[in-house]
Order: structure tokens, then C-alpha cells, then sequence
């Protein structure tokens, strides 16, 4: 017998064609799109005269370049503005479903997709975006995709596709208080480097990951790109089955039973075999934070930044340049080291998950001074069930403010900006020069890291506060 | 997406020896707000271009008079982040036309292919020696030829094949366009869904 991977069964099922010597002529299930990555794209459907082969497979939201505050009111930056009034246009003209800013389902495509039961098991699943990769926590094939690939979806709910190598990082032993699904996969990123996975689609697997909740496994999934990977995915279980079972509605499936008892076949032969094999213990991962510009340059909050790069490169150009960019040196402890910044959101942490974990931490604290906090949930839906679990009460407490959702101060398309020279422990999934906005500097970390900076102003290592919470 | 040509291109070289040149620094998102491809070369590199007063930084490659051309010679792990083919609009309208490197983000190749952008691996080494060339001198040129699938520089005469999907080949060297290609497999697609049952 053919014994296939995860990854195999998904994809040869989507082949509507192999092209010899070429790409996979791959069938789409889903296509997410939003404001920045889209309007070339449906103009370039406007020049040929064609129009969206099945609107019905295409969702739109409005998400990263939206203001968060006083959302009700015209955008401010024209050129925004411009940009969701296209999305708006385009969508209506072309018969696409839009969540748009103010709709009571908006929020950050790849937290909405999961949360309004858009995602589904064996899908595969395009978006304008490299963090599409979250999507392969349900077991979805999910990955990012440029312009003229969002227009050919849309065209013809295709896409001319090379087939990636695969690889499963397995995670056994069990996960130490404190320690959550971020500093899992920066922990990895951080071993393999931020080019490691290159050319690979990634299953994870392993105790470790099984006894991981949905939106966990979202966080893990979400940063594969992060070490180049096309995408992640994880095989769906009870638990993704449960998190199906929670949701108010799931579109277009009329009997979840036997959904899920399809779905109960999606995971990899016992004998298939891998391009690579990685395998990682869960138990010694600490909370992991970054030091440079890149996000394989991450350390345990207690270490020391190194002396030279991976490749032990003393003079690697690249490595100093890095940290001179972030003020640091090498050798240099970061624990105590100031911090002007915490951000908690986007796709990578923006759940409701992530916002009751900053919670356990701040609950009956108050908020450093020296920090400026931008607290942004992923979605309306996020928003709506912190103020249902009385978090916003708690947050208001200890001295911070609530924004209204969307990708915020993850990419700084809106206001949201980190100022120049500025130290931020943020949430999101990127630590490049000027991410934040020009001059920014991001520290990497989790939810977790982020509220123990918050309270302190500096960095801290949030076990401090912890005495038995689980992750 | 348009229709570029790709043939034989004969260029002095622009050298970027940094590694993990990520697409926020090839174009920073708060200029990702307009509607069509035009124009992102002005902001091409742009928090490297320009000082924070917003002067030209005169350090910077691209401002340096010395050097110009149709190719980029970068660092390692090239293009790697987010999946913004505005980083590729921006490289190509400022006026490469081919970036060489000894490794390229998954995402940026697929890009800059469907741009006529034409991305070149070659060897860490044969990418360092090229760089010092570069750096001695600036007229050093090289020549790329798609065809042969070549890549020659001209002063030493190093010659290297690289790597290319034969599909992709085919349609740089005609100007041959993905959309038109899958449109005309309609009917199949259609007759895919049939089976699935979509
Ligand atoms: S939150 Fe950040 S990473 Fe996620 S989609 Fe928005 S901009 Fe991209």
C-alpha cells in the first residue's frame, strides 16, 4: 500500500491537473481576502473582462489597515479610506460576502476564517496574506499567496502550484507552567532558524501538540512562515472537533456528524515518510523572547543574546547590524531591560484565549507607568466575549485601555505605530526593522511576557507571577 | 498580472550584501495603501534610502552614483515575510530586472516570476565572490541568459546554470501569461467540481 502524509492526501485530492515539468493545477476551497492585497487584483479582472469564477468561495474582511479607535466614524488616512471603500465596491460588484469594518463578523481574517466556522478540515485555503499558514491547525492546507495569485483564484478558483517538500516537527513531553503555544514555536524557530523550513510544508505532531487547544494550535500554526515554511498543519482530533461542535453555525455543512467522521480520516499514514524529521522536547522550552530583527533570532527569557550568529559567524555583518538596530550587543542579558511598549494582538495572539491569559497576570495589578499599552483584540467576536467574561472590567482596572480589532500595531498600517527607538514586547509575529513603524523596536513574545512587562516596564519572566497556571 | 518577456539581459550589478532582507524592508507597509502596481520603486528600501528627516542617506547603495543596473545582487534568504507581491512591484519599477541570491523566501520567487522579476540562486560562494567584485569594481557586469538557463560573470568568465521550473521558462520567454492558461482549462476545473461534488 501507497502510505501518503497529512499533507499528500489534501493536496493529490486537489489536483485538477499536474502539468509535466510544471506546477499543480490546485483547486481552492476557500479564499480570504482583504483591503491591501486585493485591489490590483480584481483590477486586473476588470481589464480582462472576466469576472470571479465562484464568489461564493471568497471572503472578505477589512482588517489591516483600519483604525482602532472610533471605528464609527469616516476612516482619517484618505488613502485607507480609499482602499476599504474599493474592498467595498469590488465585493458588492462581484458578489462577494464582506465583513467589513463595523460589521458585527469583522476582525482579522485569520481569526474570523476559524471563529465563524469558515475553516474546515481537508480544505485547502488561500489568502493575500503569509499568515494564511494559521488556518492548518484545523488540518487544512493553508498558505499565503501574492496578488496575481489572488487573481487567479479569483478567476478560476485555481492556482498554479509547485508542490512543497514536507517535513513533521514532532513535539513530545510535557509543557512547564507558564510556558504557552508562543514560545513553543518561537523556541523552534529559534533552533531552525528563520529560513530553516524554506521550501517545506510542516505537520506538527506529538503529545505536546495534541494536549493543545484550538487556538494554541493556531498560534503554532500561524508562525510557520516564520521559518520560511509555506505553511503548518496539524491532523484535526476530539479537540478540533469539539471547537467545531461549539460554533453557533458552520456554512455549507448540513450534517457535522458525518463531517466529522470524514474528517476522523485526515491524518497521516503510520509509515509515510517525511523529506524531514524534527523532533523536540516540550518540557525544557522556556518563555522565549527575541533579541533581534528577525524572528529566529529569539533566546529563553534568562539567557544571555549570543555572541554570534547561528552559522557562528563573529562578523556577520548581518548579526551586528541587527543589534545595533535594537541598541542591544552581544552577550547582553535582556531580563531587566526597559520597555516603552506592550502590544497584545493580532492573528498570532489576538484570541480569546490569548486576552484571559494577559489577564491571569494583570488581574488585581496595575499597569507600569512607563507603558504605553495597545491592547487590540482580533476580532468583533473577541471583543464581545471579553466583555461577556467581564475582561475589559478587569483590564480598565489595572490601568488599560481596550482598542477596537484589527491587525493594529502588527504591520503599523494605521496609527498604531511604535515610535522610533522605542521598546516594544508585542504579541505579533514579526520582529523586522520598522515593523512597528519606522525605527520601532519589537521584542517577540507571548502573552504572558507581554503582561509581566506591562506591570514591571520592563522585561520579566512571567513564571514570576505564576504559581499553577496551566497553559 | 502582466505579460513581461524575459530573454537575455546583460547588466551592471547593484550589490545588497545583507542577509534576511525581508519584504517589510523592501517596502514598509505604510506605503501599501494604493490601489494599483505603479510607483512603489520611489519607496523602494525606503527606511534604508532615506534618513529619519527624510534627507537621501548617502550610505545606502542605491544612492550611491557609482553603482546602477538591472540586477540586484542581495544576501542570503531574500524576501522573506510577509506574501506582499508589492515588494516585487517595487524591486521591478524601480528597474531590476533580475535579484540574485543564494536563497529566496518561498513566496517572493512565486511573486517575482509572475512579475517577469527573475530570481537567480547561485552558490553561497560564487555570491560572495560576486559581491566582492562588485564592491572593487562597480562596472563589473553580468549576463543572464534564460534560455541556457546562465548566468556568466562577464569579467571572470564564471559560468553557472540555475535552476528554473521548465513551465515558468517557457512563459518568460514568451510573454506567456497563468490566468490565460487556466482559464483555458475551464472546463476541466468545472468538471473537477463535478467529481467533489462541491
Ligand atoms: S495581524 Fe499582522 S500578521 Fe496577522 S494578518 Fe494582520 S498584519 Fe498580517
Amino acid at each position: 500500500m501507497n502510505s501518503k502524509t497529512l499533507f499528500d492526501k489534501i493536496w493529490d485530492s486537489h489536483v485538477v491537473r499536474s502539468i509535466e515539468d510544471g506546477p499543480d493545477v490546485l483547486y481552492i476551497d476557500r479564499h480570504y481576502i482583504h483591503e491591501v492585497t486585493s485591489p490590483q487584483a480584481f483590477n486586473g479582472l476588470k481589464e480582462r473582462g472576466i469576472p470571479v469564477m465562484r464568489p461564493g468561495k471568497t471572503l472578505a474582511t477589512a482588517d489591516h489597515n483600519i483604525p482602532t479607535k472610533d471605528q464609527h466614524l469616516a476612516i482619517r488616512d484618505q488613502l485607507s479610506r480609499n482602499q476599504v471603500e474599493r474592498l467595498s465596491e469590488n465585493c458588492q460588484k462581484y458578489g462577494i460576502e464582506l465583513f467589513g469594518l463595523n460589521h458585527l463578523k469583522n476582525g482579522i481574517v485569520h481569526v474570523i476564517g476559524p471563529e465563524l466556522g469558515y475553516t474546515l478540515p481537508g480544505m485547502t485555503i488561500v489568502c493575500g496574506d503569509s499568515h494564511t499558514s494559521t488556518h492548518g491547525a484545523f488540518g487544512t492546507i493553508a498558505f499565503g499567496i501574492g496578488t496575481s495569485e489572488v487573481e487567479m483564484v479569483l478567476a478560476t478558483q485555481c492556482i498554479l502550484q509547485q508542490k512543497p517538500k514536507k517535513m513533521r516537527i514532532t513535539l513530545d513531553g510535557e509543557v512547564q507552567n507558564g510556558i504557552t503555544s508562543k514560545d513553543i514555536i518561537m523556541h523552534i524557530i529559534s533552533e531552525i532558524s528563520a529560513s530553516g523550513a524554506t521550501g517545506y510544508f510542516v505537520e506538527y505532531a506529538g503529545s505536546a501538540i495534541r494536549c493543545l487547544s484550538m487556538e494554541a494550535r493556531m498560534t503554532i500554526c500561524n508562525m510557520s512562515i516564520e521559518m520560511g515554511a509555506r505553511g503548518g498543519l496539524i491532523a484535526p482530533d476530539e479537540t478540533t472537533f469539539s471547537y467545531l461542535k461549539r460554533l453557533s453555525s458552520i456554512p455549507g455543512i448540513k450534517d457535522l456528524k458525518s463531517s466529522i467522521n470524514e474528517w476522523s480520516n485526515l491524518k497521516s499514514d503510520k509509515d509515510s515518510v517525511f523529506d524531514r524529521d524534527l523532533i523536540f522536547d516540550a518540557g525544557s522550552i522556556k518563555p522565549m523572547i527575541t533579541y533581534g530583527t528577525n524572528p529566529g533570532m529569539g533566546m529563553a527569557i534568562d539567557d544571555s543574546i549570543p555572541m554570534t550568529d547561528k552559522s557562528g559567524n563573529e562578523a556577520s555583518s548581518s548579526f551586528i547590524k541587527s543589534l545595533d538596530y535594537m541598541g542591544f550587543k552581544p552577550g547582553m542579558k535582556l531580563l531587566g531591560h526597559p520597555v516603552d511598549y506592550v502590544f497584545i494582538g493580532s492573528c498570532t495572539n489576538g484570541r480569546i484565549e490569548d486576552f484571559r491569559a494577559f489577564a491571569q497576570i494583570i488581574k488585581g495589578r496595575k499597569k507600569a507607568a512607563n507603558i504605553t499599552a495597545l491592547i487590540v483584540p482580533g476580532s468583533k467576536k473577541v471583543e464581545q466575549q471579553m466583555l461577556a467574561e467581564g475582561l475589559m472590567e478587569l483590564y480598565k482596572d489595572a490601568g488599560f485601555e481596550v482598542r477596537q480589532p484589527g491587525c493594529s500595531s502588527c504591520l503599523a498600517m494605521n496609527e498604531d505605530k511604535i515610535p522610533p527607538g522605542k521598546y516594544a514586547v508585542s504579541t505579533s509575529n514579526r520582529n523586522f526593522e520598522g515593523r512597528q513603524g519606522p525605527g520601532s523596536r519589537t521584542l517577540l513574545a507571548s502573552p504572558l511576557t507581554a503582561a509581566a512587562a506591562a506591570i514591571i516596564g520592563m522585561i520579566s519572566d512571567p513564571r514570576e507571577f505564576i504559581t499553577e497556571v496551566k497553559k | 498580472m502582466p505579460k513581461v518577456k524575459f530573454d537575455i539581459l546583460e547588466s551592471t550589478c547593484v550589490p545588497l550584501p545583507f542577509e534576511n532582507v525581508d519584504t517589510d524592508q523592501i517596502i514598509p507597509a505604510r506605503f501599501l495603501s494604493a490601489t494599483s502596481r505603479l510607483g512603489f520603486g520611489d519607496n523602494l528600501f525606503r527606511d534604508w534610502r532615506y534618513t529619519k528627516t527624510g534627507e537621501k542617506n548617502s550610505e545606502f547603495i542605491l544612492n550611491n552614483p557609482d553603482y546602477s543596473g538591472q540586477v540586484l545582487v542581495a544576501g542570503k534568504n531574500f524576501g522573506s515575510g510577509s506574501s506582499r507581491e508589492h515588494a516585487v512591484w517595487a524591486i521591478f519599477d524601480y528597474g531590476f530586472r533580475a535579484v540574485v541570491s543564494s536563497f529566496f523566501a518561498d513566496i517572493f520567487t512565486n511573486n517575482a516570476l509572475n512579475n517577469g522579476l527573475l530570481p537567480i540562486v547561485i552558490s553561497d560562494d560564487l555570491l560572495k565572490k560576486l559581491h566582492n567584485l562588485v564592491q572593487k569594481d562597480p562596472g563589473t557586469k553580468v549576463k543572464i541568459d534564460l534560455m541556457n538557463q546562465t548566468f556568466t560573470i562577464l569579467m571572470t568568465g564564471d559560468s553557472v546554470k540555475f535552476g528554473i521550473n521548465p513551465y515558468k521558462k517557457e512563459c518568460l520567454l514568451k510573454g506567456l501569461d497563468d490566468i490565460d492558461f487556466l482559464l483555458s482549462m475551464k472546463s476541466l476545473i468545472t468538471s473537477y467540481e463535478k467529481t467533489k461534488s462541491l
